[in-house]
């Protein structure tokens, strides 16, 4: 087994540890998050109970009149096994208030919409509760760029950023999360039917494999392909990456001064915390 | 010489906090002069927290400063081994480590090693020391190392010919690699540690932070190494902890003379070969 293959005893210990000290030290005891049904919002919810006691977690379920209602059931089962607070904000009325004035949107519009309203559900609850808002998107997603900018990318802590979705995997099933969620297939729900792997071309194994070896052991090409790997799944995975890292950045800023934010104005975030 | 007792105090810095970090250091100092240890050792950059960036400039204290005053008057109850930005009358600012003892800087060291590669960014808001030197403390002789320092061979090397028996290494070591059965970091940290006691029969003090920096987690794991390289006691991981060791004259004396490698060291073999591949790169 390669380095895809985490301690989980450590791991937990460490993003529980994050999640306790980051919230803490801005002088807050909440988190809130969006409970999607899938198991990336599933393991964060579990490592914030741990962190910061169920009764400081709020987790929102947004579903929209397409999602499956199995996501729902989902959410609300992994609210209850870890025993944090649970409520349901429907986001049917304002998605589709919106669409009735652009009635021809695809689904990619129309995906990305609900997305950013769910965003503002929970920057809102942000200020509603004094709770800060967890990130569920995972390395891999990060790293393709399946996800939606200032949508479910959004956050103010982001737990398991760094773990390939194979790694979430095992820490979920280490953390207890319900095996029908970690079993189920990987899905952003967003019309009824669609799965992330049949989308995206590839299994989240496959991809996984080789973005580890690409971006954490920075093995090049030849390697890659030396390992077994096709010439056209590398190619395509890194123009994703390449194409997508505009999601990853904060906006560009033009320069004009001798300190300009983010280039020669550097702070850490945890200035004074 | 009987044993000597010393605190590793594992502790958290706040970033850029410099007042309320001089706070929690004071209390572990007077804890410790309490309870009759000789020797407190805190983290690299304890004073300050360690991802600062920009404001290096801000957190940074003068040698006679007030702040560093009051830490020498401390140092008449009990030993101090302390990590802060300094800045000199030049305007550079370093990554320092302070020996206090009985109201004076028995040294000053200027972390040499500046890792300025992946998360690590320190050369460009610091300048670089340029010496090691072993120095005499009312314990015996002793080295100062902050953490990339010990990562160098040649650094621990010449402390221990410079007559050190005693290494000690403040750190702010990251903590990455969940793969194994131990945190990566961790595990590359006690190899480095135990090796360098072993090879260089000195007792090894390894201090580090805890707490967590922009979702950066510093690992703790503070230890004593002896001579042996056996580690004789280990801080907890990620939690804050106050590490108490005793070092065993007796165990110094028996490894060295069991294990007599430093006696045998030929110092004049080895610059000899280094000077010749000084001039050779010279050329």
């Amino acid at each position: 087994m390669g380095g895809l293959s985490a301690n989980t005893d450590l791991l937990r210990k460490i993003l529980v540890g994050f999640v306790k000290d980051e919230v803490h030290k801005v002088g807050v005891q909440k988190a809130v998050l969006g409970l999607s049904g899938g198991i990336d919002s599933a393991l964060v919810v579990f490592i914030a109970a741990e962190a910061l006691g169920p009764e400081n977690v709020h987790a929102i379920c947004m579903p929209y009149k397409s999602s499956n209602p199995e996501s729902e059931t989902h959410a609300r089962l992994v609210a209850q096994a870890c025993g944090v607070n649970f409520s349901v904000v429907p986001i049917t009325p304002m998605v589709d208030s919106y669409f009735d004035m652009f009635p021809e949107a695809n689904n990619m519009r129309r995906g990305n919409k609900m997305a950013r309203e769910r965003m503002t559900i929970l920057f809102d609850h942000s200020a509603l509760l004094s709770a800060l808002v967890l990130g569920t998107s995972n390395k891999t997603e990060l790293l393709l760029g399946y996800g939606t900018l200032y949508g479910d990318m959004a956050s103010a802590l982001n737990p398991i950023g760094d773990l390939y979705k194979s790694q979430v995997w095992q820490l979920s099933e280490a953390m207890g999360v319900p095996k029908e969620v970690i079993e189920k297939n990987p899905s952003a729900d967003l019309w009824a039917g669609q799965t992330d792997e049949e989308e995206l071309g590839f299994s989240y194994r496959q991809v996984d494999e080789l973005l580890y070896r690409m971006v954490d052991q920075r093995k090049i090409t030849e390697e890659l392909l030396a390992e077994g790997l096709e010439v056209d799944f590398v190619d395509d995975i890194y123009k994703k990456v390449q194409n997508s890292h505009f999601k990853r950045r904060l906006p560009v800023i033009a320069k004009v001064s001798n300190r300009t934010i983010d280039r020669d104005f550097r702070y850490s975030r945890d200035w004074g915390k | 010489m009987t044993g000597i007792s010393v605190t590793l105090a594992q502790l958290k810095p706040k970033l850029g906090c410099v007042a309320e970090n001089l706070v929690l250091i004071e209390e572990r100092i007077k804890k410790a002069a309490a309870d009759k240890v000789d020797l407190i050792v805190f983290p690299e950059l304890a004073v300050t927290g360690y991802f600062l960036k920009d404001l290096v400039p801000e957190v940074a204290l003068r040698i006679d400063s007030s702040e560093i005053t009051h830490l020498k008057e401390l140092s008449r109850q009990i030993s101090i081994a302390i990590g802060l930005v300094e800045v000199t009358d030049d305007y550079r600012f370093y990554n320092t480590a302070l020996y206090l003892e009985d109201g004076e800087i028995r040294h000053l060291h200027r972390k040499v090693y500046l890792p300025t590669y992946g998360l690590f960014d320190e050369q460009r808001y610091l300048a670089r020391g340029e010496r090691f030197r072993a120095f005499d403390t009312k314990f015996g002789r002793m080295g100062l190392l902050i953490c990339e320092d010990m990562w160098h061979l040649s650094s621990s090397y010449i402390l221990a010919m410079d007559g050190a028996s005693i290494l000690i290494c403040l750190s702010s070591s990251p903590g990455r690699g969940i793969e194994g059965e131990i945190l990566g970091s961790a595990r590359a940290w006690q190899q480095l540690t135990s090796t360098t006691a072993m090879f260089l029969n000195c007792r090894v003090l390894y201090c580090n932070r805890v707490g967590y920096e922009d979702g950066v987690n510093f690992w703790g794991g503070s230890e004593y190494i002896a001579p042996s390289g056996e580690s004789v006691i280990r801080g907890k991981i990620l939690e804050e902890d106050s590490v108490r060791a005793t070092l065993d004259e007796g165990a110094l004396r028996r490894e060295r003379i069991f294990f007599p490698m430093l006696r045998d060291e030929n110092l004049f073999v080895t610059m000899q070969e280094l000077r010749r591949i000084e001039s050779k790169r010279g050329q």
